[in-house]
This record gives C-alpha cells, structure tokens and sequence, in this order.
C-alpha cells in the first residue's frame, strides 16, 4: 500500500464516520421527543453531513481521479464503506441514539484534537474546524446520557439497555491496521492507542454520574473499517443511495 | 383597577388598533380578538411542525451532500418556526403541548397542502417554490399584523424564510433543463401541486365568515383572493422562464384586469381534504403523535433529573 | 403519562460585543443548562449571537399596563431633561 493510498483510506474512514452517522440523525427530523431537541440533533446531523463534505474533498484530492465528493459518498458498494460498525446501528429511540453518540463523540473529541497536530496542514484545518463541533455534541450527549441515566426508573432502564447493547461496538473505535501504521509513521495521522484509556475514563467518569454501568460480558465486534458491515447499513444504503442509482450521471 | 366599561375599552382598543399602535401580551383585548389570534397563530405553528414531515420524507433520499445539508437546514427552520409562533402564542396565555394536543386530536387545523404526498425529489424543489412562495405572500403583511409577539415572529420567520424558496427554485430550473426525466419528474410535481397551492389561500373570499373582522383588527391585511391572485400573477411567469406548463386550460392573461384569469379550483376537494379526508391526513397526525408519544419519557427523565438537581443544590 | 411540561423560559441574545442583550423570545427546557443549549440551536442558528441569557418567564416581573400612563406619562411634560431644551448662542460648539 503506497501512502497516498493508505492516507485517502485513513480520511475516507473518518468522512464515511460522519456520513453514516449523519444520515441516522437525519432520520429524527421531523420525529425528535419534544421541538428543542428536534432543532439540536438536526444541528449535529448537519455538522456531520458538512465534515463529511470536508473530508471527502480531501479524499478526492488526494486520490487524483477528478471524482466528485457525491460519488464517493453515494456510489461505492456496501464494502467499500469502512465506517464503524457503531455509527451504523439505528436509532430504535433516543436513548439507543444519545449513547451511541456520546461513544462516539469521547473519541473524536480525542481523535481530533491530536488530529490538529498532523502534517497535513489541509487535514489539521479540518479537525481544528471540526473539533468545536464536535465539543458541543460531547457536551449535548454527555448532558443528555446523565439526565437519562439519572432521570426516572424507565429512562434509566431504556439507557442501560442501550449501553449494553451499543457496547459490543465500542473497541472497534481504536482499531488500526495498516493503514493508521503507515500516516502514523508519517505525523499524518494519530495512534488512537494512545488515548484508549481516556476514552475509558471520560466514560467511565459520565456513567458514574449518570449511575450507569459498563456490562460485565465485553465480548467485542469489528469489520467495518475492513467493509464487513452488520445487516444495518445495506438498507441505509440503498434508501441512501437511491436517487443517484436510479438515475445516474444527472446534476441536482 | 380599571373601572372602564367593556364598550369603552373596545372603543380604545380599536382607536389603538387603527393608529397602527401594536397589541402587547399584557394589554386589555376584547375575547373575541384573543381567541382569534390564538386559533391563527397556533394553525400557523402547527402548519410548519406538519409541514415539515412531507419533506422530511427526503431528507434521507437527497441525490447529493449538498442538496442532504439545505433540504436539513430547511426542514429544521420549520421547526424553529414552529417554535416561534407557539411561542407568540404562548403570550397570550395558550400552553403550547396542549395546543399540540388539540392538533393530535384532530381539532385544530393546519395547511391543507401537507396533506398531500411528495412523491419523487422534484417535489421537494416544487415545495419550496410553490408552497413556501404561497407561504411568504401570505406571511409578509403578517410582519405588520397588530399583535407585537406575533408581528416580531413572523418578521423572523421572513428573515429565515428567503431562502427557502430560492433553494426549491433552483431545483426546479436545474431539472427543467437537465435529462428529459428530470423534465418529466418536475412538470408531474408542478401537476400535482399546482391546485392544492392555489387552495392555501384558503376559501373564496365570499365563503370567509372571518376575513372581514380579522382585517379590521389588522392580523389579516389582505384577503385571501387578493393573495391568490397576487400569487398567480408572479408564479405564472417564472413557469414560463423555466419552460414548465400550469395546468389550467383556463389560464389567461386579461389585459382589462391586468392580471391572469385561472380556472375553476375544486373546493369540494380543499374541504375534504380540511376535514381529514386527504391522502395523508392520517399519517401527518400519526408521525406527530407518535413523535410525542415516544418522546414522553424523554420529557419526564429530564423533569425528574433538574428537580433531582435542585434538591441536591439546597442541600448543599 | 405525565402531563407535567418542561418550564417556560425567556431568552436574551447579544449579537455583538458592545451591545446588550436583547429579548428574542421563549422556548421550553427542563433545566437552565438545557435552555442555553436549546436557545442556540434555534435562536442563534444564523450567527445571531455571541453571548445568552436565559431566565425562567415565571420569574419575570413586568410593570401592568394598566399603570402605564401614572408610570411613563409624567416623564413626558419634563422636557428640561433633554438637551434641546437649552438655546445656546450661535457659534458655541463642542456642547
């Protein structure tokens, strides 16, 4: 793998993270549990849509084929998408929706601010444009894990059902091959090994509050990053995809 | 105290009225003027709230990154309108979930229009051309409307508003000149919403028990056929520049009137559709309810973790 | 279910360094920090401000317009408060 390949992997992995994410979010418009909320996950939906937009540019860039960011987003196959596993699973409801953002966002928060350290003065400016979106969504999905853990017998039943369902997803946020070896020799990118253990305990520090737990059975899953997906993403896809597969080659 | 009789307060009420001095929440005001408002304001909120699923619908099907962000950043406006005007209402003393409430149960109204289905992407450019075009004609005399709370929204909601129509305008020129099934996806989405955008403006105005008290108040400054016609005059055109054809045999320009004279609009359809008969009434209110519904929970778990909070600040 | 609603609150906006905080309107939030971060999201959506109040409406105390002319009336017969009210001789600047 020559480094340009192993580099346009590396930010394609982040874009699909966002891309996916965002398009689950996207789901709550209009269905979000009281108007206020509705405005705030559509914020965050539309933070992820435009970072995608960012990181594909640079992907397209670096790749050098004259593609167009709707292309990569729109018209790979479902292995070719190498987002988590994680950022896939649906909403089933907003408990389900808050941990699955609040796993994510711990990570990117970590993973995005070393990113603002990378050779890469394009990648570095958007992790450092980034980087305050995703500190308001960590603040949005800490607060709202701690009033639901907290909050009545129901809501934290439904949120601890969440977290040990959406628990199995959560190593796979540090997996790496060779794709992070090669931009991590490089300064490119970050060895997330780094900072699993503030992972941990910035999770671990939020669920006390929110007298939650982390289940006992830690079995883990992975692939994503590989494009082997759960049966989740096939259906996002093909909604996703639709218009530009029905009719293609044409401008909207 | 005030030992003024009720005439003599109308008499007041109205010399302010017609001086152009505007309604604030604390202010006297007859009954009649408060009920009026509180049913316009909140059948407004509740159009934008139900108008924002017809779209919603293709949030997640947008053909591209950019077309995903605008078409979410529109249908979130919606939101925020909504919140708005129930915040306007909420002045006059009207709680806004149990006006919700009435809009669940099917006694409060909203917009015909988003009873209607979009049923390709063309829709959402047809949406924001005709239906939000139809909306700011209605809503800019709003801006001058009598009542403060109401007239500072809606010169909010305009502000944002502008360019929703030019987002769904520029769909509708990109696909009237693009491949000739995009030409045909957009001159079928102009078919099918034509008429119902016509019939926003409401009844005739022969056939509006309200219109005439509501002007006189100043929270309706034009009638409903003034606007439609107002409407039709300008939209006629731009059809034209885009090289898309109204459906209405009947259309045609009056030199003596100066402005085009249309068809017949089937009211017999705007009312079934008002009265819950249209092909998406039924699903509209279900998404609603089911969105409050699922989200009680949610609502409570926070009630119980700030009173939770609070105990824990005063023990402190 | 519980019918018991998020409380109302009023939010103020500053849209720029230098100038105060302005009345934009209401939104519903279970706590003060909920209703900072509601009052972003749909009130500061287009670069509106840079800085928010949030204050319970119930909290709120306003004067009864009832009262509004014995409040604000008196004021308007003392125009000696105003500058204009002063001749200065012609010529005289910097006052």
């Amino acid at each position: 793998m020559t480094t340009q390949e192993a580099f346009y992997n590396y930010i394609v992995r982040f874009g699909d993270d966002s891309l996916i994410l965002g398009q689950r979010l996207s789901e709550w418009c209009g269905h979000g549990p009281i108007l206020e909320e509705d405005i705030a996950l559509t914020n965050i939906a539309l933070d992820l849509i435009g970072q995608t937009t960012n990181l594909f540019e640079l992907a397209v860039q670096i790749e050098g084929k004259g593609k167009d960011v709707d292309q990569l987003a729109f018209l790979r196959l479902e292995k070719e998408y190498t987002n988590l596993l994680l950022v896939e699973q649906p909403n089933v409801d907003f408990g389900y929706t808050i941990v699955r953002q609040f796993f994510f966002d711990v990570f990117r928060k970590l993973t995005f601010e070393a990113l603002c350290q990378s050779s890469d003065e394009k990648l570095a400016a958007i992790a450092e444009k980034s980087l305050k979106e995703i500190k308001y969504h960590l603040k949005h999905s800490s607060e709202w894990v701690i009033r639901l853990g907290d909050g009545t017998e129901e809501s934290h039943t439904r949120v601890q059902a969440a977290v040990n369902t959406l628990w199995k997803f959560t190593n796979e946020l540090f997996y790496q091959d060779e794709v992070d070896q090669k931009v991590i020799e490089l300064g490119l990118g970050v060895d997330t090994s780094l900072f699993k253990e503030a992972w941990q305990l910035h999770v671990e520090k939020v669920f006390t509050e929110a007298t939650l737990t982390i289940p006992a059975n830690t079995w883990q899953h992975e692939g994503g990053r590989k494009g082997t997906h759960t049966e989740h993403l096939g259906y996002l896809l093909s909604e996703m995809q639709y218009m530009q597969r029905a009719y293609p080659n044409m401008e909207w | 105290m005030s030992t003024k009789n009720i005439e003599e307060l109308e008499k007041e009420f109205q010399a302010k009225i017609d001086a152009d001095i505007k309604i604030e929440p604390n202010d006297w005001m007859p009954e009649a003027y408060r009920k009026t408002l509180m049913r316009q304001i909140s059948q407004h909120a509740h159009s934008e709230i139900v108008g924002m699923l017809p779209e919603g619908n293709w949030i997640t099907r947008a053909p591209s990154l950019k077309r995903k962000a605008v078409l979410l950043a529109k249908v979130q406006d919606e939101a925020g309108h909504g919140l708005y005007l129930y915040s306007a209402a909420e002045t006059l003393g009207l709680d806004r979930e149990s006006s919700i409430d009435d809009l669940h149960s099917g006694k409060a109204k909203y917009s015909s229009i988003f009873n209607y289905p979009t049923l390709s992407w063309a829709d959402m450019g047809t949406i924001g051309w005709l239906v939000d075009g139809a909306a700011i004609m209605n809503q800019v005399p709003l801006c001058r409307c009598s009542y403060g709370p109401y007239a500072r929204a809606m010169v909010r909601v305009c502000k944002e508003e502008s360019f929703h129509q030019r987002q769904g305008f520029e769909i509708v020129s990109l696909l009237a000149n693009g491949t000739p099934e995009q030409k045909q996806m957009v001159q079928d989405s102009l078919n099918r919403f034509w008429w119902p955008a016509l019939m926003m403006f409401g009844p005739n105005d022969d056939n509006s028990p309200n219109s005439a008290q509501s002007v006189k108040w100043k929270i309706k400054r034009m009638s409903n056929d003034e606007l439609r016609q107002q409407f039709i005059d300008v939209t006629v055109l731009q059809a034209e520049m885009v090289g898309l054809t109204i459906p209405d045999k009947d259309l045609k320009w009056n030199e003596a009137t100066g402005h085009y004279d249309f068809g017949a609009i089937n009211w017999e359809e705007f009312n079934q559709v008002i009265q819950g008969n249209g092909p998406c009434n039924k699903d509209r209110i279900d998404a609603r309810r089911n969105a409050k519904e699922n989200g009680a929970w949610v609502r409570e778990a926070a009630n119980a973790f700030a009173e939770k909070r609070k105990k824990k600040e005063l023990t402190h | 279910m519980s019918s018991k609603e998020w409380p109302l609150w009023e939010v103020f906006i500053r849209s720029k360094q230098g100038l105060s905080h302005k009345h934009v309107g209401s939104l519903r939030a279970a706590d003060a920090q909920m209703a900072i971060d509601n009052a972003r999201d749909v009130y500061t959506r287009r670069s509106e401000g840079i800085s928010i109040w949030v204050i319970e409406s119930k909290l709120v105390t306003a004067s009864d317009p009832d009262e509004s002319a014995e409040l604000f009336e008196p004021a308007d017969s003392k125009i000696y408060r105003h500058p204009t009210f002063y001749n200065v001789p012609d010529g005289i600047s910097h006052m």
